[in-house]
C-alpha cells in the first residue's frame, strides 16, 4: 500500500468551506449569532468606557491609559474570536466524538488525527468579533496618533512583532484547549469544558502586572510560567501599545519567554493529545 | 408522571390536595437537583472565580485615583474597593434568585409546539404551575449551593467593611431578594407569552438579556452610571435583579428611602402580574383562533 501524503491546506480548505455552507444555509441564525456577539462585545466596551469616566489609568503607573487599554481589548477580541472560530466548536465536538465513539472513525481516517479533529469545524460567525476589534483597534490608533501629549504612532516593526505574537497568543490558547478537552478521553465526558475554560482564559483580559500584588504574586507566576495565559494577550498588546517607554530589560525577557513557552505548550499539547488517544484505544479495546 | 397526578386533580383542589401537589413537585425537583449535588456544588463555587480577576481589576481602578484602602480611601459611585468586592457577591446571590434561565423561551416553545393546549383543557392553570416548579427548583438550588456560598461569603468576610446591617435592613434585603425573584419569573414569562404573537422570540429574549445583563447591575454598581443616564436607569425595573438587593444590604439606599424604594419595587412586581396575566389571557383567545 503506498501512503500519499494528504494536502492539508486543501483538506483545511474544504473544511472552511463546508463549514460556510452549512452556516449560509441558516442565514437569520447566522446573522442573529453575529448581532449577539457584536451586542456583547458593545456592552463589554460600555463598561470600560464608564471605567475610565472615574479613572485615567487601569493601575497607578502602569501606563495603561484608556486608548492603550482599549487596544489590549482589541487583542483580547483578536485572540478570542479567533480560538472561538476555529477551535472552539471542534473541541465541542472532540467532547462528543469521544462519549459517542466516533472518534474511532477519526482514527481510521489517513490524516493527522489531531489536525482533524482540531479544524473540521469553522464557527464563521464567531469572527463578527475580530471585526468589532479591528474596530476598536482603529479607533484608539487614531486617538493614540492625534493626541496632543505624548503622541504615538506604532512603528513597522513593532506591527509586524503584534501580528507575529498574536499568532503566538492564538498557539498558545489553543494548546491549552486541546489539552483540557482531550481530558474528556480520561473522564468520559466533560461538561464543565466551557467553564473551566472561560475562568482560565478570564484571567488574560486584563494587564498583567494587575496581578502581581499580595496573594496574587503566586498566581501571576503560575499563570505566567505554568500555564501561560498571562502571556497570550499581554504581549502583543504590549508590542503595540507600549504602556511604558523605553521598554525595560524584563519586557524584552517577557517577550522572549512568550516565543519558548508557544514552543513549549504546543509541544504539550501534542504530547498530551497522544497520550489521551492512547489510553482511549485501550479503554475501547 | 408529575403532570398526570395535576391532570387528574379534581377541578376545585381542596387544600390538601394542593398540599400534596405541592409537595410532590419540590420532592420531584430536589431530587433531580440532589443527583449530581457534588458536581453541582463544585460548579457553583467555580462560578465565583471570576470574582478575583474583578478583584483585581477594581484594586487596579482604585489604586490609580487615590488610595485604594485606608483612611481616605477613594470611592467610585458611593462605592470603595472592598464595598465593590462585596457588591459584586451579594449580585450573585441577587442572581441566583431573579435569573429564570430557559422560562420565556420554553413558554414560546410551548406555545409553538402547542403544548399550551394541555393548560386551556385541563384545570390547571400555566402561569401558577410555572411559578410552582421555579420555587421548587430554586429551594433545591438553596439545598446544595448554600454551603458553597457560606465558604465564599466567610473567606471573604474581610471585604464586608461594616459587618451585619440592622436587622430592619436584612428584613429589606429579605424581602428584595424575594420581590426580585418575583419579578424575574413575571417579566420573563410576559416576554414568552409574547410567542402567541411572534413564534420566534429568541432574537427578542436576547436583546432582553443582553440590557438586562448591563442595566440590572451586574457588571457593575449602577450608581456608577453618568448621572443622567443613571436617572434614567433608575426608572427601569431592570435594577431589581441584582443591583437594588446588593445596594440596600451595604446600606446604599438610605434607611429614610427604603420604604419609598421597597414600595416601588411592589408597585413593578404588581405591574408584571397583571401584563403577564393580561398577555396570556389575550394569547390564549387569539391561539384558539388559529388553533381551533
Amino acid at each position: 500500500m503506498t501512503s500519499v501524503e494528504p494536502s492539508y491546506t486543501k483538506v483545511f480548505l474544504t473544511f472552511a468551506r463546508n463549514s460556510l455552507v452549512r452556516d449560509m444555509t441558516f442565514r437569520t441564525n447566522f446573522a442573529l449569532q453575529c448581532v449577539s456577539s457584536i451586542g456583547w462585545t458593545a456592552m463589554n466596551v460600555g463598561f470600560y468606557l464608564i471605567l475610565f469616566q472615574h479613572t485615567k489609568t487601569i493601575g497607578q503607573d502602569s501606563g495603561w491609559d484608556e486608548p492603550k487599554f482599549f487596544l489590549f481589548i482589541a487583542t483580547t477580541w483578536f485572540i478570542n474570536s479567533i480560538v472561538q472560530a476555529f477551535f472552539m466548536p471542534n473541541a465541542e465536538e472532540f467532547s462528543e466524538l469521544i462519549r459517542t465513539g466516533g472518534l474511532d472513525f477519526a482514527l481510521l481516517k489517513p490524516i493527522d488525527t489531531q489536525f482533524l479533529v482540531s479544524f473540521r469545524r469553522i464557527d464563521w460567525s464567531a469572527l463578527s468579533n475580530f471585526f468589532a476589534g479591528m474596530l476598536i483597534a482603529a479607533v484608539s490608533l487614531y486617538q493614540l496618533a492625534t493626541r496632543e501629549v505624548d503622541p504615538m504612532v506604532p512603528s513597522a516593526l513593532s506591527l509586524i512583532l503584534y501580528v507575529i505574537f498574536l499568532g503566538c497568543g492564538v498557539a498558545m490558547m489553543y494548546s491549552l484547549m486541546i489539552c483540557l478537552s482531550a481530558t474528556s478521553i480520561w473522564l468520559g465526558r466533560n461538561q464543565t469544558l466551557y467553564n473551566f475554560w472561560f475562568y482560565i482564559t478570564n484571567f488574560s483580559r486584563y494587564p498583567m502586572e494587575m496581578y502581581n500584588r499580595g496573594w496574587g504574586t503566586p498566581m501571576y507566576g503560575f499563570f505566567t510560567f505554568v500555564i501561560p495565559v498571562l502571556l497570550v494577550v499581554n504581549v502583543p498588546a504590549r508590542l503595540i501599545a507600549k504602556p511604558i517607554s523605553p521598554r525595560t530589560n524584563e519586557e524584552w525577557m517577557l517577550i522572549a519567554w512568550a516565543l519558548v513557552a508557544t514552543v513549549l505548550s504546543l509541544l504539550a499539547s501534542r504530547w498530551v493529545f497522544r497520550r489521551a488517544l492512547l489510553s482511549y484505544r485501550s479503554a475501547s479495546s | 408522571m408529575l403532570f398526570s397526578v395535576i391532570a387528574t386533580a379534581p377541578p376545585r383542589f381542596g387544600l390538601r390536595q394542593r398540599l400534596s401537589l405541592w409537595r410532590t413537585i419540590l420532592a420531584t425537583a430536589l431530587g433531580e437537583r440532589l443527583v449530581y449535588r457534588g458536581d453541582f456544588a463544585l460548579g457553583t463555587l467555580m462560578r465565583f472565580l471570576p470574582i478575583i480577576t474583578q478583584i483585581f481589576l477594581w484594586y487596579a481602578v482604585f489604586d490609580s485615583i487615590g488610595e485604594a484602602e485606608g483612611e481616605d480611601a477613594a470611592s467610585i459611585g458611593g462605592f470603595g474597593f472592598r464595598e465593590i468586592v462585596a457588591y459584586y457577591l451579594l449580585t450573585m446571590i441577587a442572581r441566583a434568585f431573579s435569573s429564570m434561565p430557559g422560562l420565556a423561551s420554553g413558554i414560546a416553545k410551548e406555545i409553538r409546539e402547542g403544548e399550551i393546549k394541555r393548560y386551556l383543557i385541563q384545570p390547571v392553570d400555566l402561569i401558577g404551575f410555572l411559578l410552582l416548579t421555579r420555587i421548587a427548583h430554586k429551594l433545591a438550588y438553596y439545598a446544595v449551593a448554600t454551603l458553597p456560598f457560606a465558604l465564599v461569603f466567610y473567606l471573604c468576610r474581610g471585604y464586608f467593611v461594616s459587618g451585619w446591617p440592622s436587622p430592619s435592613i436584612v428584613i429589606a434585603f429579605i424581602g428584595s431578594l424575594v420581590m426580585g425573584f418575583l419579578i424575574g419569573f413575571f417579566l420573563e414569562a410576559a416576554i414568552g407569552m409574547i410567542g402567541f404573537w411572534f413564534l420566534e422570540v429568541s432574537s427578542l429574549l436576547f436583546v432582553y438579556m443582553l440590557f438586562s445583563f448591563f442595566l440590572s447591575g451586574h457588571m457593575f454598581p449602577l450608581s456608577m452610571l453618568p448621572p443622567g443616564i443613571e436617572t434614567f436607569v433608575n426608572f427601569l425595573p431592570f435594577k431589581y435583579l441584582a443591583y437594588f438587593p446588593a445596594a440596600v444590604f451595604l446600606g446604599k439606599v438610605p434607611e429614610d428611602e427604603l420604604p419609598i424604594e421597597m414600595a416601588i419595587e411592589a408597585a413593578w412586581l404588581a405591574f408584571f402580574i397583571i401584563v403577564c396575566r393580561v398577555a396570556y389571557a389575550r394569547g390564549v383567545r387569539r391561539y384558539s383562533g388559529f388553533g381551533g
